[in-house]
């Protein structure tokens, strides 16, 4: 099998399973958000918490009861690990160092999962499975509860109830995430990923070194890393590591698991607005950014342009010889089109323009199809933009499934799209400007401007990836890349939910011929390319400096 | 008592063609130059900042002024003026759009002259011997009145209490034929600054001293209170958002280009890029070249044309809000007469009665109507004419006929000739008056009655004494005759989504068969005012927006709840207050091109916003090779224009930047053709023309701008 071939039935295959899944777990979702029953189990946890479940939220309620939740599991995971020596499981581990602790605490809490440590030497099991797993469970279902409000807002009229936070967080994490985890782990420990709380072995190895390898529960944290598109790996080579990712059709698994979620909750994004077609169109949105994007970076590796590459004969620096040069390449652009951030070869060695697309493809804000939830609600506020302008091109109020975009809605949308590129670049701009930060670079020239410019790009998109190279555990790094986070999560989150909560007041406006309809290939084109120019726009200037001057030279 | 001062209107400006409204819409280069002066009076930043975008470019201006006269180079100097050039061409737009309005206001002042009132202290109704003292226009208070009589000035907006006059209103409607005004009923209103031609009325007055309509003219189509309207408002934000990022965007880059540049310490510095990063006229340039400065430009010139485009088919708004609202009308209310159908009913057919033929009837008919002047008479001549190619004999040829006239009681009419009396009438009248001479209508004649009135039209029979023997010729068939075109004009309606509903006092049996006949969506029959405005409200609560017109005191209330209320200006004050536009040649058919307007004024926003943020990539290709090949010449391969020098690049982008805003003002003031559509089929156009074409004329325009400025001294 040629490389392109099996790069393609590789890709084929992914896309008729995410096709299959996109109706049946699109719908269980919606069912899972509509309904009004709650689990036993349920109840248990809201009387625990004390939450009256049948009670909705007005939008700044819902928002506060997001920041809230957040804020205290950062404080949480922060003292986790600064007390991790006395602590059980530590498997003999230091506390965590407070910029790295810092750093990982929000790094988790916003499904960002950038590390800045190696996990094998670094974070005990217990840190792990009660601090670090748990955050993997409950900042996805943040994401999603974030998304169904923003849907609820499009789906309701003349109402201040966005529904409840508490409810949807847990039901989130107890009826989608946990089911789908349960099943996933087993089908990788099948695989031959491990799973057991053993400490670390000592190996003896043929050249007659010792190695340290570290058992533990791997399958488990594996799966939800990937389901919920977290990317915080066991271990620091994360997926590229044979215990988490064993072979090439636990590869092709896990880059499943990664889009299921985001690929189906246009479906459930569809059925709540009562029309199944505006879901459709914004998955085909999806699709063609995404397919694109994997087609392309796929297909610039295995060209392998670049001198080295070219004199061996494969882009294969960096990458896993199980993997092989397509498989990577449609890890890398599944890892970095949805906020996960996983990764299973390092970005840094990818041809400069395959690098560059792993950029571009968290630039676009992570929205093809983007972070569990995250996706969905940054591609809504995308074709919120679009809307206008194309609402104004039709000679009418812009409205979007039936809801007037006014000066409110353009102003919480415009603050949107205008929080992760304004952190991308200001952080990029400060350590590309300050001679101490640039020491973090391991090469110099555009491929080192790449390293950071990817760095806070990760970050700030709550991707996770690195481009590796890079040494960002330095406090300077830990503390500006956590505060991208932060922002990068947070800020987003706010506006999203205002804006849904303005959007929940209105009053449809019944549709007409005169109105723009947004389920048609003609509205799926516009949001496409309103997407791609707006981030091309925004991100050339950096981008030429970057890979652009080193790959087309 | 007071001596009556009458004032002859002065001399008055020439009236240029309809009291000099601009024609057309396009636009005289003489306006650019005109307008300069205005142009440059807005440079003054304090107000200047209203406009972001524009604000930020001369901002930069200054800046590169500075660093021009630091460190002068022709390149340096060159980008200056052009930047200067780009607000000066952002004002001139907005400057010209105004300058159309002032024309127009000018005119309308000449309207507001010193005019004297004859105050009445306290007018009883019905008071023949008055007195009065001689006040200034400006003194006269709301509930003051007035005698006005023919030569004078009406000195106040008010309603006529008394008596009935012929009015010149060409001051304000630019229409020369005068209008009658009468108390009581719907034609009660007069507007200060019109002319009395004949008799004497007495008005109170219902303005506010400075609140008269004029007033309110000239500060609408000046501008000189202009709101930003909603969509404005949020476009403007958006605009903003993209400023903040390209200033984001060029601002970060420095760190970056200084970093790179010290990474390949061979390289020379360039005009572009130094070790100090890129120059801050270079910086300025790429900028002002990204940020939407043509849409920012021509914002509120699309807004200013877009209320003068109103003013130019003769209606006031009195909101930009009002024209933004128009264009969004999901449901048009229409009276039935006079907007749907001709004022009148016609004869559309002859039904004859057995045994008489069509052609006798016809001769019958119009005999019978040849002295009848009302429009139902002369249109069952002018139908007999075309039908059966009858001759219409004027009276006088039939000297010896004696006409008999309609009246109340006989409710028919008809002639006495040659020893034969032809009537026409109401059925039952005629029918009377056919069995009072010894006739005998037929089963058949009733029947053709009742068909008639069951489809809605009006039955007329025709009957005849002709030696002795009376009668039934047949039945005219008079109907409400729906205006030409008013089919095709709804089906338009229909594709851009607007419902259209007729209103009428009609029965539902009529209603229902001019509706169809017309093809409106629906009717509301029998209507009163209550009805109209339950039938707002409820449209209204299905979130549809509602237009509609009136012009009586009782259409006020519906009028105001209306999103668009046009009155109509032989409307009464109530009724103009109420709603929030005036049609001043009070034609109701407008309200469709008042909805057209507004959606044209929208999709010009969103057209130039396209265009605007389209034409960036070009300017990319163009700048960042510029600043960047120097250092790493693969990026020269952006080059694809293939530019002479970095510094004809920039300096390329820059002119291409502000000469498609003078480029686009015509387009501006005129507006984005618009043809009634479905959205779907408007959006594919205005796409291809703004986000395509913008896309690609920006490639060929800096080429060829290019091509002409590379022989500048200092561009190589």
């Amino acid at each position: 099998m040629s490389p392109t071939f099996a790069g393609i039935l590789f890709i084929g295959s992914l896309v008729v399973a995410l096709v299959l899944t996109h109706r049946p777990v699109g719908d269980y979702m919606y069912r899972v958000y509509t309904s009004a029953r709650h689990l036993a189990f349920e109840r248990v946890i809201y009387r625990l918490i004390g939450v009256r479940a049948d009670t909705e939220q007005r939008w700044s309620v819902y928002a506060r009861s997001v920041l809230a939740f957040s804020a205290v599991s950062i404080l949480f995971l922060y003292a986790f690990q600064r007390l991790q020596d006395k602590l059980f499981l530590s498997l003999g581990f230091d506390a965590v160092p407070s910029h790295i602790a810092w750093n990982t605490a929000v790094s988790f809490v916003t499904n960002t999962n950038w590390q800045a440590y190696s996990g094998e030497s670094t974070m005990g099991h217990l840190v792990q499975m009660a601090g670090l797993a748990v955050q993997n469970f409950v900042s996805a279902a943040v994401g999603m509860s974030v998304a169904v409000a923003l849907v609820r807002g499009f789906a309701r009229k003349r109402t201040e109830n966005l529904g409840n936070f508490w409810v949807d967080l847990v039901r989130g994490t107890v009826r989608i995430l946990l089911p789908i985890a349960f099943i996933g782990a087993i089908v990788l420990v099948a695989g031959g990923l491990i799973q057991n709380l053993s400490g670390v072995h000592d190996v003896a190895t043929l050249a007659g070194g010792t190695q340290h390898i570290t058992g533990g529960p791997v399958a488990s944290q594996e799966v939800i890393k990937e389901l919920g598109n977290n990317g915080g790996g066991f271990y620091n080579a994360n997926s590229a590591h044979p215990f988490e990712n064993a072979n090439s059709w636990t590869n092709w698994f896990e880059i499943f698991l990664i889009l299921v979620l985001p690929f189906a909750l246009p479906r459930t994004f569809g059925r709540m607005v009562g029309d199944k077609r505006q879901g459709y169109a914004i998955a085909a949105v999806m699709g063609i950014l995404a397919f694109t994007s994997v087609a392309v970076l796929t297909g610039l590796e295995i060209a392998h342009n670049g001198t080295v590459p070219q004199a061996v004969g494969a882009a294969m620096e960096g990458k896993e010889v199980r993997f092989g040069v397509a498989n990577s390449g449609t890890f890398a652009a599944a890892t970095t089109l949805t906020s996960t951030g996983a990764v299973n070869s390092f970005h840094d060695s990818f041809t400069a323009l395959g690098g560059m697309l792993t950029m571009f493809n968290m630039m676009l804000g992570e929205v093809a199809p983007g972070g569990v939830g995250a996706g969905l609600y940054g591609m809504l506020v995308l074709a919120v933009i679009t809307v206008f302008v194309a609402g104004l091109m039709v000679g009418r109020t812009p409205e979007y499934l039936g809801k007037k975009i006014g000066a409110r809605e353009i102003k919480l949308a415009s603050m949107y799209f205008l929080t992760t590129p304004v952190l991308v670049l200001i952080g990029t701009a400060l350590a590309m400007g300050s001679a101490e930060q640039r020491a973090s670079m391991l090469n110099s020239g555009p491929h080192g401007l790449s390293e950071v410019l990817y760095a806070f790009t990760s970050a700030s998109n709550n991707n996770g990836s690195a481009f590796a190279g890079i040494t960002v555990n330095t406090p300077w790094y830990d503390t500006a890349l956590g505060l991208c986070m932060a922002f990068g999560r947070f800020l987003p989150i706010v506006f999203v939910i205002a804006l849904a909560g303005s959007l929940a007041k209105q009053a449809p406006v019944p549709a007409s011929a005169g109105t723009l309809p947004t389920h048609r290939p003609q509205f799926v084109g516009m949001v496409v390319g309103v997407t791609i120019i707006l981030v091309a726009l925004t991100f050339l200037p950096a981008l030429a400096l970057g890979p652009l001057a080193e790959g087309i030279s | 008592m007071a001596t009556p001062m009458l004032r002859q209107a002065p001399g008055r400006a020439p009236e240029p063609q309809k009291n000099g409204k601009v024609g057309g819409g396009l636009l005289d280069p003489k306006q650019l130059v005109i307008s300069l002066p205005d142009a440059l009076r807005k440079l003054n930043p304090t107000t200047l900042w209203r406009n972001p975008v524009m604000f930020i470019v001369e901002i930069g201006a200054v800046f590169t002024t500075v660093l021009a006269v630091t460190d002068p180079s022709i390149f340096a100097w060159a980008i200056v003026v052009w930047l200067w050039l780009t607000v000066v061409f952002a004002n001139l737009a907005e400057a010209v759009a105004e300058g159309r309005g002032k024309a127009q206001a000018a005119t309308l002042r000449a309207a507001k002259r010193d005019t004297t009132a004859r105050r009445i202290e306290g007018w009883q109704a019905g008071q023949v011997a008055v007195s009065w003292d001689t006040v200034g226009a400006p003194e006269l208070k709301q509930g003051d009145f007035v005698v006005v009589e023919a030569g004078e000035i009406i000195p106040g907006d008010g309603d006529v209490v008394e008596g009935i006059a012929s009015v010149d209103e060409s001051a304000i409607t630019g229409e020369s034929a005068p209008v009658i005004r009468e108390s009581g009923g719907d034609r009660s209103a007069v507007t200060g600054g019109t002319k009395v031609l004949s008799d004497r009325i007495v008005v109170q007055i219902t303005q506010k001293p400075g609140e008269s309509f004029i007033d309110r003219m000239i500060a609408l189509v000046e501008g000189a209170n202009r709101q930003k309207t909603p969509n404005e408002i949020a476009l403007n934000i958006l605009l903003a958002a993209l400023t903040i990022i390209f200033l984001v965007a060029t601002a970060t880059m420095q760190p970056l280009a200084i970093f790179s540049k010290a990474q390949n310490p061979g390289i020379p510095d360039s005009l572009a890029l130094t070790g100090d990063g890129v120059t801050g006229i270079v910086l300025v340039s790429l900028l002002v070249c990204l940020i939407p400065t043509t849409i920012g430009a021509l914002l509120s010139a699309i807004g200013i044309a877009g209320m003068d485009r109103l003013v130019q088919r003769n209606v006031l708004a009195m909101s930009g809000r009002a024209v933004e609202a128009a264009g969004d009308v999901s449901t048009l209310l229409l009276d039935k007469t006079g907007t749907i159908t001709l004022g009148n009913r016609q004869a559309s057919e002859f039904a004859p009665a057995p045994g008489v033929t069509a052609g006798e009837l016809a001769a019958a008919a119009q005999l019978a109507s040849l002295a009848d002047e009302t429009p139902e008479g002369r249109s069952i001549v002018v139908y007999a004419k075309q039908a059966y190619g009858l001759r219409v004999r004027q009276p006088g040829e039939l000297a010896h006929a004696e006409w008999i006239a309609f009246t109340a009681q006989t409710r028919m009419s008809g002639v006495d000739v040659d020893g034969r009396q032809v009537r026409k009438g109401a059925a039952t009248a005629v029918m009377k008056w056919v069995r009072d001479n010894g006739g005998r209508p037929t089963e058949e004649v009733g029947d053709l009655v009742d068909g008639i009135s069951a489809s809605g039209g009006t039955p007329l029979v025709v009957g005849e004494v002709l030696d002795g023997k009376a009668r039934v010729l047949g039945v005219i068939h008079l109907k409400d005759v729906v205006k030409q075109g008013m089919r095709e004009r709804f089906d338009e309606m229909r594709k851009m989504g607007i419902r259209t509903v007729m209103i009428t006092g009609d029965n539902p049996l009529t209603a229902k068969a001019i509706a169809d006949e017309a093809g409106v969506d629906d009717f509301l029959a029998e209507a009163t005012p209550e009805d109209k405005l339950a039938l707002i409200r409820k449209e209204q609560e299905g979130g549809r927006l509602v237009a509609m017109t009136g012009d009586g005191t009782n259409d006020a209330p519906a009028l105001a709840q209306a999103d668009v209320g046009v009155a109509m200006n032989t409307g009464t004050s109530a009724a103009k207050e109420a709603g929030n536009m005036v049609d001043l040649d009070s034609n109701p058919t407008k309200l469709i091109e008042i909805v057209e307007i507004g959606k044209q004024l929208l999709i010009t926003r969103g057209a130039l916003t396209t265009f605007s943020i389209a034409n960036d990539i070009a300017k990319y290709f163009a700048i960042i090779p510029a600043m960047f090949a120097a250092v790493y010449p693969g990026l020269d391969t952006l080059n694809i224009m293939r530019l002479a020098s970095p510094q004809s690049a920039i300096l390329s982008a820059v002119i291409f930047n502000a000469l498609v805003i003078i480029a686009l003002i015509p387009l501006a003031l005129r507006g984005v053709r618009y043809r009634p559509s479905s959205a779907s089929k408007l959006l594919s156009r205005n796409l291809y023309v703004y986000g395509l074409g913008g896309i690609i004329v920006p490639f060929i325009g800096i080429k060829l701008i290019d091509l002409l400025i590379h022989f500048l001294p200092g561009m190589s």
